[in-house]
């Protein structure tokens, strides 16, 4: 509730020398991911049944099925690699696939430097692998409320995963009883939250030109190429404007 | 359906690889930055890379969506504009979304 948007610094024990800069990794920073993770997680499972049902479809047992939501953890990989799989594609190809569709990754974790960086190496890289697109979004929001609990996206990411996996299992399980994503209008939930995260993003006038190159770059690339290379050249296009404009 | 508790070594291997391959990408963006000691000019584009990501992203899926998708889009906006809250703009966004595809 109040958790999930409370801009007011609460009046901690923080030393007020340390307030400013240290990025934290605790346990009440894992708590509130976790806590403002979990709306967005349960939409997040409606993806994981999906997953599920086509997992199971493909071949893959419950165990597999589950062994590859836990370890791979990224929703539009796993249904566009199980997809392939099922028409007997080779491995190899499965496994390029999957590197390309996530390869907008590459420039979310650069996001989250500024704020990683002062983390320890075992902490930026152990909480990297609960990378989502949902908590990601969350987490950004995060930090540029202010925040300085740098275990939010471990929290948040926590939860997902969670959730992703039993998702996941109920999926092959009994997927075929609970219906499609979007008769609960859960398909809507990341343009949500990505328009949200936007809202928080928008700094004014300068953010029009950076924003309108990502955005028309992006709607042409998803007309001329396949899969999912709009969201990394259009993204790069808005950062590459912003780099031109800069002086 | 095969066994649930089944686990194929060559299923598992494949699972692995796209593990791997995923992990690469979660990591190497974090990593590649922290290497090169980047321009006050690339640290301009980095500050505004969540947005253009957030746009590329946004953008397209409008563009592929209707009259629901719009509205609702219109909703959340306005919604998180307003209140700041994330909850409530997903709740406005996603319910909108539900009523305006009874009605369209």
């Amino acid at each position: 509730m109040a958790e999930a948007e409370s801009t007011a610094k609460p009046p901690t024990d923080a030393d007020p020398e340390t307030d400013n800069e240290a990025v934290t990794f605790t346990l009440a920073g894992v708590r509130e991911g976790f806590i403002t993770g979990f709306p967005v997680a349960v939409g997040v499972a409606g993806y994981g049944v999906v997953f599920g049902v086509i997992a199971g479809r493909a071949g893959l047992s419950v165990a597999e099925a589950a062994l590859m939501s836990a370890t791979v953890l990224a929703g539009a990989a796993q249904l566009i690699g199980v997809e392939l799989w099922a028409d007997s594609v080779p491995a190899a190809t499965v496994i390029a696939t999957v590197g390309i569709v996530n390869l907008r990754y590459l420039l979310m974790g650069a996001a989250l430097r500024p704020w990683f960086r002062q983390l320890s190496p075992r902490a930026a890289y152990g909480s990297i692998f609960f990378t989502a697109d949902e908590n990601w979004a969350l987490t950004i929001a995060k930090h540029r409320s202010g925040s300085r609990r740098g275990a939010f996206l471990l929290g948040s990411g926590l939860v997902l995963w969670l959730l992703w996996v039993a998702a996941t299992v109920l999926g092959v399980i009994a997927g075929d009883l609970l219906g499609v994503p979007e008769q609960y209008g859960l398909d809507f939930v990341l343009t949500a939250l990505f328009l949200t995260l936007a809202v928080g993003l928008w700094e004014g006038r300068e953010s029009i030109r950076p924003w309108l190159a990502a955005a028309g770059v992006a709607l042409v690339a998803n007309l001329v190429l396949p899969g999912e290379w709009y969201v990394i050249i259009g993204a790069l296009a808005g950062a590459g404007m912003q780099m031109v404009d800069y002086e | 359906m095969s066994d649930a508790l089944a686990l194929d070594p060559g299923v598992v291997a494949v699972i692995f690889g796209m593990a791997l391959v995923t992990y690469a990408t979660k990591a190497g963006g974090l990593w590649l930055v922290g290497r090169v000691d980047l321009s006050e000019r690339a640290e301009a584009g980095l500050d505004v890379l969540p947005g253009a990501v957030v746009v590329a992203f946004v953008a397209p899926a409008l563009a592929e969506g209707g009259v629901p998708e719009w509205v609702a889009a219109g909703a959340t906006i306005a919604v998180a504009h307003k209140t700041g809250s994330l909850l409530l703009s997903l709740g406005v966004g996603v319910g909108t979304v539900l009523i305006v595809r009874q009605v369209v």
